[in-house]
């Protein structure tokens, strides 16, 4: 059993972050890193745990947005509802997409570019169709009450924030813990021997991309709250599918607080690139790049793992070789 | 809707717009069918080099279908560096992480366009880039006639240098079976790279026959990438004649489905054949490996 203790102690360090600080720009990068946070957490229970790479997990966060906020606009649907709802949905396109890729065995690459070309089909199509805005988008009314799941200050975002955050780290280490998680890592090792042990790799690789869409439809949900629009390219555009692989890729994929991690250090590289070189377009994005590329190359099990080599380090020459050439 | 006077130019113009797709497609097959990776920054090595004819244009006044023959062998080596000193290195051989390398060098190369650039989206005027030539009830412009005719060139000397230079062995060595072409001699590092490299180039040449009459911004290349993929799907993944077939099919679907479903919607008919392609026969139409 790994222990929960490590969740309830970070969250409890960034809950306290608010009666610190009242600066809204503090706030601000705290919250939508958060968001990253749980976007990639959600990546990271299919791809660092179960190691299928999507490279479309804006499929779920946008359907999850565009559920909500047309929920909202059209039908006068509850916000908190509306969450519901755009959870629901989310997983929804998850289970879809995973019945379909998986049925017919799609692996690897494969199923990295079928991820990606759901998540553009969705784009075009919502970027057309009425019900969406087309391509003005969609504006959710201004409504500060907290029934309505909008606030006058920055706080209950954050805490809200944060809860899902906490819940999505709990949800992940209980998979850990359980043994449907022993199956998703035994698949994301060697799946054919998995197959072979009578794991049933359909249902657990299944129930990975359903539990993995739910996560990131949530903070679609709240990316919709928070910032009260929503169009094609921000719901289903590559950029957050990009996020959502970059963040626990950083921190070490396949491990808890991977994703959480991962998010700060891009985020904070991102918001120190836009300090130095002032707004200029484009930069921030080439430092990210550059990280994914650096990690992947020198550190393949994130910074995480670098962290773990070198507290081993007084004790091995050299630290353990990185699991490499498999 | 479906008479002639509207049909034979659909295809036609099809058959053109395939011929580069064809030409996109042809750099990503070869480069899977040997390294066995999708290489993500495929799209991204477009833009940059339709960013090259157009400066190449624009500031030394060479006509794009001339900077073909100065770009091809620069991205060549472009190509050639860039795997052998950082996708090779930093992927470790796992291919997950040859996703990783080339999708973080699409975002860098994709960025730095932006950066340097902004998003403006730019155009070329050439004196001949609206002459046409009738081919029965259709017109078709004299550029995309040049794209056919360069595209069946370079698949035809690109068949000639696989099948029976010495370089084009070794490649189909390693594609076949890596260890035993090590073993002979071949060094896999460099043949992966000249592969890689070759993939390049013929994605320059695309970027020079395009650059006449499409346009480019920092993400131009974006539109084509999807495109390619399905090609190389749909004509199985290695084979240098599915894409070419492939290619030309594709042009001829998007044809189509833009006259039917109007030109945003059009893209969908791709899309969606890529993914019934994939869902149905992930060996592709032509693909021998499964």
């Amino acid at each position: 059993m790994k222990p929960y203790w490590p969740i309830a102690v970070v969250v409890a360090l960034l809950a306290v972050v608010p009666f610190v600080t009242g600066s809204n720009v503090v706030l601000n990068f705290l919250i939508t890193t958060l968001l990253i946070a749980l976007v990639g957490q959600g990546w990271n229970l299919l791809g660092g745990y179960g190691g299928q790479y999507s490279f479309g997990h804006a499929a779920f966060f946008g359907t999850a947005a565009y559920t909500t906020a047309i929920l909202q606009v059209q039908y006068g649907v509850n916000a908190w509802f509306g969450l519901f709802a755009g959870i629901c949905t989310g997983s929804l396109v998850g289970a879809v997409i995973g019945v379909l890729c998986f049925r017919s065995g799609l692996r690897g690459s494969y199923f990295s570019l079928i991820t990606l070309a759901f998540a553009e089909v969705l784009r075009i199509i919502s970027s057309v169709t009425p019900i969406t805005g087309a391509g003005v988008g969609t504006l959710i009314k201004l409504d500060l009450r907290a029934e309505a799941f909008q606030f006058q200050s920055r706080a209950p975002f954050y805490w809200i924030a944060l809860a899902l955050v906490a819940l999505s780290l709990v949800i992940v280490r209980m998979i850990e813990n359980s043994r449907f998680g022993a199956y998703l890592v035994a698949i994301r090792e060697n799946e054919d021997a998995a197959s072979a042990l009578g794991i049933n790799t359909f249902s657990v690789k299944l129930a990975a991309i359903t539990i993995s869409a739910a996560i990131t439809a949530a903070a679609g949900c709240f990316y919709a709250q928070y910032f009260l629009f929503i169009d094609a390219a921000i719901a289903y555009g590559p950029w957050i599918s990009i996020d959502a692989l970059l963040a626990p890729i950083v921190g070490g994929a396949g491990t808890l607080f991977a994703s959480l991690f991962g998010a700060f250090v891009i985020k904070a590289l991102g918001e120190a690139t836009k300090l130095l070189t002032g707004d200029a377009p484009g930069l921030d994005r080439v430092i990210y790049g550059l990280v994914l590329i650096a990690i992947v190359g020198l550190a393949p099990r994130g910074i995480a793992g670098l962290l773990t080599a070198l507290s081993r380090l007084p004790f091995r020459a050299i630290a353990r070789p990185e699991r490499g050439n498999a | 809707m479906l008479s002639p006077v509207i049909l034979v130019p659909a295809v036609l113009n099809g058959l053109m717009a395939g011929a580069v797709y064809a030409l996109v497609a042809l750099g990503l097959t070869l480069i899977y069918g040997v390294l066995h990776i999708i290489n993500f920054a495929h799209g991204a090595l477009l833009t940059a080099a339709m960013f090259a004819a157009f400066f190449a244009f624009t500031l030394l006044g060479l006509d794009p279908y001339l900077a073909a023959f100065l770009l091809a062998p620069l991205f060549f080596a472009c190509g050639y560096a860039l795997q052998r000193f950082i996708i090779g290195p930093a992927a470790h051989g796992e291919d997950r992480n040859f996703l990783l390398v080339t999708l973080g060098l699409a975002v860098v190369i994709e960025n730095t366009l932006l950066y340097f650039f902004r998003a403006d989206t730019r155009t070329i005027n050439l004196p001949y880039a609206f002459d046409v030539v009738a081919i029965g009830p259709a017109f078709i412009a004299v550029p995309r006639i040049i794209a056919f005719g360069a595209v069946i060139a370079v698949a035809t000397a690109l068949w000639i240098v696989m099948r029976w230079t010495d370089t084009g062995k070794a490649i189909r060595a390693v594609a076949k079976e890596k260890l035993g072409a090590e073993l002979c001699g071949i060094s896999v590092a460099h043949i992966y790279a000249m592969t890689f490299g070759l993939g390049t180039a013929c994605v320059a040449v695309a970027a020079c026959l395009l650059i006449p009459t499409y346009y480019v911004n920092p993400t131009a290349g974006e539109a084509f990438v999807l495109i390619a993929f399905t090609i190389v799907v749909l004509g199985g993944m290695g084979s240098i004649a599915g894409a070419m077939i492939g290619g030309l099919c594709v042009g001829v679907v998007e044809s189509f489905s833009s006259i039917f479903l109007g030109e945003s919607l059009g893209q969908i008919g791709i899309f969606i054949m890529f993914i019934a392609v994939l869902l149905a026969r992930p060996s592709g139409l032509f693909g021998a490996r499964s």
